[in-house]
């Protein structure tokens, strides 16, 4: 039996049942107990880790096939359409909230604790019995000088290199979403295959980095709070910019297969958006967390 | 929720009749639904089970605080229970109550086909029993579940046993879970209103929750942010929380109340919403200061944000902070006294009857304020340094949870499920559950009151004699109040699988007093509603059957 | 429109009536010592100014409550269907929501003012007459006279700590104090502004004395400060506030505001190591050397007694029992009566590494405990030699380890 659509062009797309949400929680679940069990060393629990993985996976591609399909074949109105600007607004912003968490503890430390266990404002006792002769400055891994002696990467250096090519990358996939509304298919790949190229020299910096702080500059997970700041907002970012240009890529792919309109498009849009949203997120990291 | 019924055998009669796909049979049917009817049954049979597990977990603390002395559990134990306690029925019991409710009565309030996204609401609702499976499991682990409070403070969340990652995993699992779920409903409503329905026509239930939708989008990032943070500093040596590396365990506090206290409030708009909804159809008057009423849903949100550091109180926080917080903890009993007053002057001249829904709401009303009136004591910072982590928060929350939420969840069924399953429950079981809850939630909530005023400090699996009389009807109450619940269950399950077998003859408007869109479809509502949108005009609201529906009409009433 | 009346309504009342009246029955039945119902006015300045507060805050609600209630109540008499067949229809005024806005709000304003006076009051720690540094430990306190070489742990009495075990069988009221005595009290002078600087060793306390007003969290790596100048001489007790793990219901706080003369008679005995002997008010008070004193067991002093003239070491039956003791007193909570522990948090001592391996890591670990990241084995360095050799030999010998003497010589050698 088809859709609702099927009958009444006016009416809402409402899909048929599916199996794959209760198969992706499956993989998922099992990917986490997986990793959880490996965390806590347990014997059994991280054999699930790749299956689990792989099915997320495989679902993930046939669910966003099953939508580019139905969107494909015309099922969906333009109040569908707006139901995935407004859903994928507010996943953005959820997002933002969720980067926010990590720049709050940033804050925290810079603004907070670090004064205070320097001496600085109501906490003065704290320093005194506790830390004496810590002096509070940034960067900083602590009172214990966890971690050891760490030096830090310039922020005029490499990240300015992956800022560039990050702002980049934003002009180029606007150029493509110009060629698309133009109907200008092919200008509009190429300007996808730019993109998906800048992200993809994004990521690979940002690996050199990563293999160069950890191995010449001893700037570790473990070197107190900076480097826990450090890792924790630029690695969640790199998993962004990861999975952004993946998105980017599925894109133009589907670019290369005819998907899309001028005049609707919203696939590529919302990728659009999410690019545009990690943008903004690392302008934010160079200043805070590299440059000041 | 005799969806389960009605829609077989609706499914079965309905085989090729235009613009409806039956859905599966069997199991299948609620595995692969993406009927918002169906989710949001799903929903509620999942809170209910999660309440009852709760439930027994409170029982377990109640008893051994019966008598001081360690009677039945070990401390760690204990501590278990009540970490697990509070996670499953503040993430289990409440928050998924309500999205079950939202399911199946946005679409229907706002002349909607379905939520907007209905395979990631599927996915939102599948996420929550493997969620809950493995933070139940951790029970069975090496050195036992979490038993570091809900509010998994470090350093001592991170003395946990193997639960440990399980226990991140599970809030992850339950924060995607409720980011989607509120995504949907906010899409929902900005999108799939019918014509006419304008934001400040709509019935207050969808508007409290569009803006708990909004609130969790805010705030369970956050949260997942924390736990993160906390595992990153259990197993990959950072240390945002250990002051040797810089870091500050009052640091996760603050990240947590940020949530935490946005969180509490997302567990009572939607029920200011089920009760706004309530009182005037049975004060068969119009809502008092409908406006306003969405103006204070709108500022208590807004100041949600910013009093979070009122849960932490004794840290030390800097003078300048604490007067900050002070203030603007008491500023939100300014907006949520204008609901209040509301709702007394929506029933004050009205023409009032007292179902058990009305029964539930008032009660509602008198107790909600109680906790209200507690919850602004605990805001003057300096009598707060006696109140904290004391049973007198303890009560202060439970009277805004229970007769709160709780109330609220349980009022809101007993106004729709004849609607949902097109059987009345029974009236007099009804008034029965309500009169037992209502006295025996007072006498284990409120002499805790006294206990925590006169010492007695929180999570404690035992206590100094003084405080024997307290405990002891408190665990009274307790055992009573759970017990009175099994009316609640009877009469549910019985108009479900129609044990009475009342099927005949509800008519579409089920209370002579009711507004709104849901009214005005068959009871039990059918499978498919409002696919083609209604007209909604000026204050009327009518509804555009299309024949389909009408078909179910005469199949299913 | 109560399709059931009588039997929904009045029966169903009726009904609820008498499951109260059976439950208070119930209850009355169970009920044994009547204890308070409200926060202590208490013993200092700002005690009593909370407690003003608190009632203050709370009439207010009161009053609120009234009128509130008060009119729901009218109408919901009055504006039943059966009186008031014929609904109004007004459904909104915007001057009274003006009014019921504004009006709270003032309310407040009246009660935010002099709660913030208070505030500022307790937070203003400059210029005390005495400064004590309060840490918090899994599950104790341990005081520190700042500038005065004075400082010891303070711990649940053994009298309770035998009692409050699971299924101890010894009913808690007859246990004096169940549950709110310490081995040594916190000593005060009263008059005096005393300064607490408060902060842990592991997880989070809280470091509370309900007639003094004071609650303040102690976090490890960072110190707060907290003030109290106790009027009146006398015992007051308290406990920690914070959810700490295990025993967190069992690290209660006691505390003396002696005369300023006796303080400082006490200051210099227990400079000269008799700190216990300030404590008449709990249940041992016991005249051991200091090092002894805090967990001093009658079997310690016996031994204490026997090693004073001619440095006889003490037998191994002796060391046992005396050993089972101290087991008992401080390490069953956590390693249990078996030596079985409860992992991963609590190892187990029956064939663990440590009771088996080199007899100094073993009084080492006792000593100075096992610090950091998830180790909870918090240190015991108040325990006498005697105590420590008593215990270290004792899980040596039990549970099938390997088991070898260690004497307090040989710990009194481990220390230094
Ligand atoms: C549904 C959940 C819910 C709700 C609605 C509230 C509502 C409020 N809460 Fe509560 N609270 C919790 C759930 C909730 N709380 C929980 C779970 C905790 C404990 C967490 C933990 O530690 O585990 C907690 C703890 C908590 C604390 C910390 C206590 C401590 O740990 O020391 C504080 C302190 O300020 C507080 C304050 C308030 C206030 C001011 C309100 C206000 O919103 C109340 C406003 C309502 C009224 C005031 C009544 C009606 C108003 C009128 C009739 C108008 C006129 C009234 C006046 C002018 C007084 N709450
Ligand atoms: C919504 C949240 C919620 C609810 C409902 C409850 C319900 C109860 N709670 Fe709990 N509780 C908390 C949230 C809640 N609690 C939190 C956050 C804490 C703090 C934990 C911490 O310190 O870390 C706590 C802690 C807490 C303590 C303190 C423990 C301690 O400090 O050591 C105690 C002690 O008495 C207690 C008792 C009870 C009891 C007797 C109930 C009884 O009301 C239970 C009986 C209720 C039911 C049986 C459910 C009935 C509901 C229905 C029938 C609805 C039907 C649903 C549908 C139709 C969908 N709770
Ligand atoms: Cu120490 Cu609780
Ligand atoms: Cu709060």
């Amino acid at each position: 039996m088809g859709s609702p659509a099927a009958h009444n062009a006016q009416r809402y797309f409402v899909p048929a049942p599916s199996a794959w949400p209760f198969m992706l929680t499956a993989g998922l679940v099992a990917l986490v107990v997986g990793v959880a069990g490996y965390l806590e060393h347990s014997q059994l629990t991280p054999a699930l880790i790749w299956p689990g993985f792989l099915l997320a996976i495989v679902i993930i591609f046939l669910w966003f096939r099953g939508v580019a399909r139905e969107s494909e074949t015309g099922q969906y109105g333009a109040q569908v359409d707006r139901t995935y600007r407004w859903g994928m607004s507010w996943f953005i912003f959820s997002e933002v909230m969720f980067f926010g968490a990590f720049f709050g503890a940033l804050f925290y430390a810079r603004g907070l604790s670090l004064p205070w266990l320097g001496g600085e404002g109501a906490k003065l006792a704290t320093h005194v019995t506790l830390w004496p002769g810590f002096e509070s400055v940034w960067p900083s891994n602590g009172p214990a000088n966890l971690g050891g002696e760490f030096k830090t990467i310039p922020a005029f250096d490499v990240p300015l290199l992956n800022t560039i090519i990050l702002l980049t990358s934003g002009f180029t996939i606007t150029m493509a979403h110009h060629a698309l509304k133009a109907g200008k298919r092919g200008v509009c790949i190429l300007w996808m295959w730019a993109t998906v190229a800048l992200g993809a020299s994004f990521l690979y910096f940002q690996a050199e980095e990563y293999i160069h702080a950890y191995h010449e500059l001893n700037l570790t997970l473990g070197s107190g709070i900076y480097g826990s700041t450090f890792f924790m907002l630029t690695g969640f970012h790199g998993m962004h910019v990861t999975l952004g240009t993946l998105m980017l890529f599925v894109i133009t792919l589907r670019l290369m297969a005819g998907h899309f309109k001028p005049e609707s498009h919203f696939g590529f849009e919302g990728v659009a958006w999410y690019w545009h949203f990690v943008d903004v997120v690392w302008l934010g990291l160079f200043v805070v967390v590299y440059w000041l | 929720m005799a969806q389960a019924h009605d829609h077989n055998d609706h499914a079965h009669d309905a085989h090729g009749h235009d613009g409806h796909h039956g859905p599966d049979q069997g199991i299948m049917r609620w595995i692969k639904t993406t009927n918002h009817k169906d989710l949001g049954t799903l929903y509620l049979f999942f809170s209910f089970t999660m309440f009852f597990i709760g439930g027994l977990m409170s029982l377990v603390i109640r008893a051994e605080l019966f008598h001081p002395g360690l009677q039945f559990v070990d401390p760690e134990f204990f501590n278990q229970m009540t970490t697990m306690h509070a996670l499953v029925m503040i993430f289990g019991g409440v928050m998924p109550g309500f999205v079950g409710l939202a399911n199946w009565m946005v679409p229907m309030m706002i002349g909607a086909s379905d939520l907007a996204l209905p395979r990631v609401n599927n996915w939102g609702f599948w996420i929550l029993p493997f969620a809950f499976s493995m933070l139940i499991s951790t029970l069975f682990m090496d050195g036992g579940a979490p038993a570091g409070g809900w509010t998994m403070y470090p350093p001592l969340v991170l003395q946990t046993g193997n639960a440990f990652p399980f226990l991140i995993f599970a809030v992850h699992l339950m924060g995607i879970s409720s980011i989607t779920g509120a995504i949907n409903v906010v899409v929902t409503i900005l999108n799939m209103r019918a014509p006419g329905m304008t934001l400040l026509k709509m019935p207050l239930f969808v508007w409290t929750w569009l803006i708990t939708a909004y609130l969790l989008i805010a705030v369970m990032p956050v949260l997942a942010g924390a736990v993160t943070m906390l595992l990153t500093d259990k197993y990959f040596h950072t240390s945002f929380f250990t002051a040797s590396g810089g870091g500050d365990p009052v640091m996760f506090q603050h990240i947590f109340w940020f949530f935490g206290h946005p969180e509490v409030y997302i567990m009572i708009l939607p029920a200011f919403g089920i009760v706004s909804t309530i009182i005037p159809t049975f004060a068969r008057k119009a809502l008092f200061g409908y406006d306003s009423m969405v103006y204070a849903t709108a500022s208590i949100a807004f100041l949600s944000f910013i009093v979070w550091a009122h849960h932490m109180f004794t840290v030390g926080m800097p003078l300048t902070g604490e007067l900050f917080f002070m203030f603007a903890t008491m500023l939100i009993a300014v907006p949520t006294g204008v609901k209040v007053f509301n709702w007394v002057a929506t029933m004050w001249k009205g023409s009032m009857t007292f179902e058990t829904p009305m029964l539930f709401a008032l009660g509602f009303v008198f107790l909600f304020s109680i906790g209200g009136f507690s919850g602004l004591m605990l805001a003057i910072t300096p009598v707060d340094f006696q109140y904290h982590d004391t049973y007198f928060v303890v009560a202060h929350f439970h009277y805004v949870l229970v007769p709160g939420a709780v109330f609220s969840i349980i009022a809101a069924v007993y106004y729709w499920i004849p609607k949902w399953t097109g059987r009345m429950y029974n009236e007099a079981a009804g008034k029965w559950h309500f009169w037992l809850s209502a006295v025996f939630i007072n006498l284990t909530f409120f002499p805790q009151h006294f206990a925590g005023l006169a010492g007695m400090q929180r999570r404690v699996p035992d206590y100094a004699v003084q405080f024997t009389d307290w405990n002891v009807m408190s665990t009274v109450g307790a055992f009573g109040f759970f017990v009175a619940q099994f009316i609640f269950v009877f009469n549910m399950l019985a108009s479900c699988f129609g044990w009475f077998g009342r099927t005949q003859g509800l008519p579409d408007r089920v209370w002579e007093g009711a507004h709104g869109l849901e009214w005005t479809v068959a009871s039990p509502a059918p499978y498919h509603t409002f696919e083609d949108p209604p007209q909604v005009g000026g204050d009327v609201l009518t509804a555009v059957h299309d024949e389909s529906d009408a078909l179910d009409h005469h199949k299913l009433v | 429109m109560s399709r059931h009346g009588w039997l929904g309504g009045w029966l169903a009342r009726l009904g609820a009536a008498t499951g109260l009246a059976l439950a208070s029955l119930a209850a009355s039945a169970y009920t044994e010592t009547s204890g308070g119902y409200n926060v202590p006015t208490g013993v200092t300045e700002i005690s009593r100014e909370v407690h003003g507060l608190h009632m203050a805050i709370f009439w207010v609600c009161v009053a609120i409550a009234v009128v509130v209630f008060g009119a729901m109540i009218w109408s919901i008499i009055f504006h039943r269907r059966s009186k008031h067949p014929k609904p109004a229809d007004f459904h909104e005024s915007t001057t009274v929501e003006i009014i019921w806005t504004s009006l709270p709000f003032v309310i407040l304003i009246a009660i935010a003012v002099p709660a913030a006076a208070t505030l500022i009051k307790m937070e203003d720690t400059r210029n005390a007459d005495l400064s004590i540094k309060v840490t918090g430990y899994q599950w104790k306190w341990h005081y520190d006279y700042l500038g005065e070489d004075v400082a010891y742990f303070s711990t649940l009495t053994r009298e309770i700590n035998a009692a409050r075990q699971l299924k101890s069988g010894i009913d808690p009221n007859s246990v004096p104090n169940y549950l709110v005595d310490v081995d040594n009290p916190l000593v005060v002078p009263v008059g005096k502004k005393v300064r607490f600087l408060v902060t842990s060793n592991d997880v989070i306390h809280a470091w509370w004395v309900p007639e003094i007003a004071v609650k303040k969290d102690a976090i490890p790596g960072y110190v707060n400060e907290i003030w109290t100048r106790i009027e009146q001489p006398g015992t007051y007790r308290g406990v920690c506030a914070e959810l700490c793990g295990r025993d967190h219901g069992y690290m209660p706080i006691v505390v003396k505001a002696l005369p300023e003369a006796e303080f400082i008679a006490w200051l210099a005995k227990a400079k000269g190591g008799e700190v216990a002997a300030a404590a008449p008010a709990t249940t041992t008070t016991t005249d051991v050397p200091a090092d002894a004193a805090p967990t001093a067991t009658p079997a310690a002093q016996e031994v204490a007694a026997a090693a004073a003239p001619a440095a006889a070491a003490p037998s191994k039956d002796e060391l046992m029992k005396q050993g089972e003791n101290v087991y008992k007193a401080q390490c069953m909570a956590c390693h249990q009566a078996n030596g079985a522990g409860l992992p991963p948090n609590f190892p187990a001592l029956a064939g663990s590494k440590v009771a088996n391996g080199p007899a100094q890591d073993h009084v080492l670990q006792v000593v100075k405990g096992k610090p950091g990241g998830g180790g909870m084995m918090p240190p015991f360095a108040q325990l006498s030699d005697a105590d420590v050799a008593a215990v270290v030999t004792y899980e040596r010998a039990s549970w099938g380890n390997s088991g070898s003497v260690v004497l307090p010589a040989d710990v009194t050698a481990a220390r230094k």
